[in-house]
């Protein structure tokens, strides 16, 4: 203890007779390595000013001008606070109707994402070999990189008027609400195959052979065994097809013909009666704060 | 698990129908870009390659394309430099309220896209005073891409551990030369599968765009938008929908290399 004393004391005394300074960056980074609360400070800055002056005020603004309203002769916004826009979304039977719609379609979407998802997924994490499971994760994940609108526009050439299913089918369910239902589950189906394909790989075969030999039939299997277990992954895709089919509104222009849903009601007030936009768009954020209570509820993504 | 085999058959087959709901729209697209009718009629009548050449000239798609990279190139440089700033100070700190600053990163891509659209536009047009413009979608993009480079960033990190720092560190080196030459190279591949994730979802972006454009600034998705239910345009639109699902098998394949994953870390 002495010796090291002593040499700690002897390195203290030839730093002190040094004759060259030590470099500005090493004074800098001694200077930060005993300050964590300053480094942290260093990083958390520029970052937190972004997302709360650039987003979080903007979230504010948006709350703030749901009451509001807009002068009907100028379109000018006149700040005065009241509740017009929200007595208005709750009293016209066009605005419920909207909403209710737009529920149903992201219900639905979810719904048929989820049976597409479960018997593609489970041949992914459990039939197929390791060579064709690669393959399979990449085509099943490679529309993701493809533009939204592209696919979106095939949708449109598929259901339309002497498009592909009209001349070779013979049947198209035409532009309209089931064909917003089809294109958007479409667009979404990548978001609910990968979390429900990591709930199978993370199912053990070990407990699929158990149900197996206790005499279960595969059907009993699925019902008991397996869906129980992948209920929390289907809950975490679920989030995306939910979120991302309620905030849409240009998938119903594109295929929608004359369906509207909250989205275009949002857009098509934004120019000219923002306070009210505004009010509706609230209405997208209170679903969904509602819909993830419902999850948290269910307990299923604590074990993720 | 054991399947009886016309179960394992019915599953082939399900496979089967689902890779075709995926592929069949993308083909479509493909096949239509050749298909000489102006109003897109199935089967298509012919072959022909006047649309791409129409397409290659067409000065709207072409200098649209330009913005939309402009736009990709400078929210991709913010978010990395933003996202990659907040991932070491919530993997490396803890600190008070260290979980709303989590959540606050999510939130713009979490909230449905037309919320984010129109707090946005709210913020700049009501409060501020703005002229929509480059510079709101650029500001915009920048915000939702934050998450992608930050999840990226974060995932390596808590991989790395901070052992190899400590022992540069412990030999002398400063914070920035640890930095320079041990953090910065393992972190590499992580920043460019964020970079190219942020990238891409900047490029294809329509939503929260409509909300944060303007009149006068036209991105690509607005130019396709814009064009694909004019009857008389469909056609190009069908060529540059070709050469977006071409060009797609780049950030695949390049994702597959850098992440491991085909998705670039979106979830």
């Amino acid at each position: 203890m002495d010796r090291d004393q002593g040499l700690t004391d002897s390195v203290a005394q030839t730093l002190r007779e040094a004759p060259v300074r030590t470099p500005f960056s090493r004074r800098v980074s001694a200077h930060l390595h005993r300050r964590p609360r300053l480094r942290l400070w260093a990083l958390l800055t520029a970052p937190m000013f972004w997302l709360v002056v650039v987003y979080l005020a903007s979230l504010a603004a948006l709350l703030v001008t749901a009451f509001w309203s807009t002068d009907s002769f100028t379109s000018e916004i006149v700040r005065d606070w009241n509740l017009d826009n929200y007595r208005l979304i709750y009293e016209s039977s066009v605005y419920r109707t909207i909403i209710v719609r737009t529920l149903a379609v992201a219900l639905g979407v979810t719904a048929v994402c989820t049976v597409v998802a479960i018997p593609f997924a489970y041949y992914m994490a459990k039939v197929a070999g390791p060579r064709e499971q690669k393959i399979l994760v990449v085509a099943a994940l490679m529309p993701l990189w493809v533009s939204y609108l592209i696919k979106g526009f095939s949708w449109r050439i598929l259901v339309g008027e002497n498009g592909v299913l009209d001349n070779t089918i013979g049947a198209t369910p035409g532009f309209g609400t089931a064909a917003v239902v089809l294109t958007l589950s479409y667009l979404w189906l990548p978001y609910m195959v990968l979390p429900v394909y990591a709930g199978f790989e993370r199912l053990p075969d070990s407990l699929l052979d158990a149900s197996g030999d206790l005499g279960a039939k595969p059907s009993r299997t699925f019902w008991s065994v397996v869906l129980p277990a992948i209920f929390p992954s289907v809950v975490a895709g679920s989030i995306f097809t939910f979120s991302l089919s309620m905030g849409d509104y240009i998938t119903v222009d594109i295929v929608g013909g004359s369906t509207q849903m909250l989205g275009n009601v949002v857009f098509d007030n934004q120019v000219y009666d923002l306070p009210f936009a505004a009010a509706m768009a609230t209405v997208t954020v209170a679903i969904m704060v509602v819909y993830l209570r419902l999850v948290r509820r269910t307990g299923a993504l604590e074990n993720i | 698990m054991w399947l009886p085999r016309p179960l394992t058959w019915a599953l082939r087959c399900a496979v089967g129908l689902t890779l075709a709901f995926i592929y069949v729209p993308l083909l479509v697209v493909v096949l239509n870009a050749f298909n000489p009718d102006r109003v897109s009629t199935w089967p298509p009548s012919g072959f022909t390659l006047d649309w791409w050449r129409e397409a290659l000239t067409n000065q709207g798609a072409l200098d649209a394309t330009l913005v939309s990279v402009q736009v990709a190139l400078c929210a991709t440089a913010l978010a990395l430099a933003l996202g990659t700033l907040a991932s070491f100070a919530l993997q490396r700190y803890a600190f008070f309220g260290r979980d709303a600053v989590s959540l606050l990163v999510i939130l713009p891509i979490a909230l449905p896209g037309i919320v984010t659209g129109l707090s946005l536009n709210a913020a700049f047009t009501a409060m501020l005073g703005l002229d929509l413009g480059f510079l709101t979608i650029v500001v915009a993009h920048a915000t939702f891409c934050i998450v992608v480079v930050f999840n990226n960033v974060i995932a390596r990190l808590r991989r790395l551990g901070e052992t190899a720092e400590a022992a540069s560190m412990d030999l002398g080196a400063t914070r920035f030369t640890t930095f320079r030459l041990v953090t910065f190279p393992a972190l590499r591949s992580a920043l460019l599968a964020g970079g190219l994730l942020a990238f891409a979802l900047s490029f294809d972006e329509i939503i929260v765009t409509t909300f944060t454009a303007g009149a006068g600034t036209e991105t690509l998705p607005i130019w396709i938008l814009n064009n694909l239910t004019r009857p008389n345009n469909a056609p190009v639109v069908n060529v540059v929908g070709t050469c977006l699902i071409v060009f797609s098998i780049l950030p695949i394949y390049l994702s597959q290399k850098l992440s491991g994953t085909a998705s670039g870390g979106r979830f």
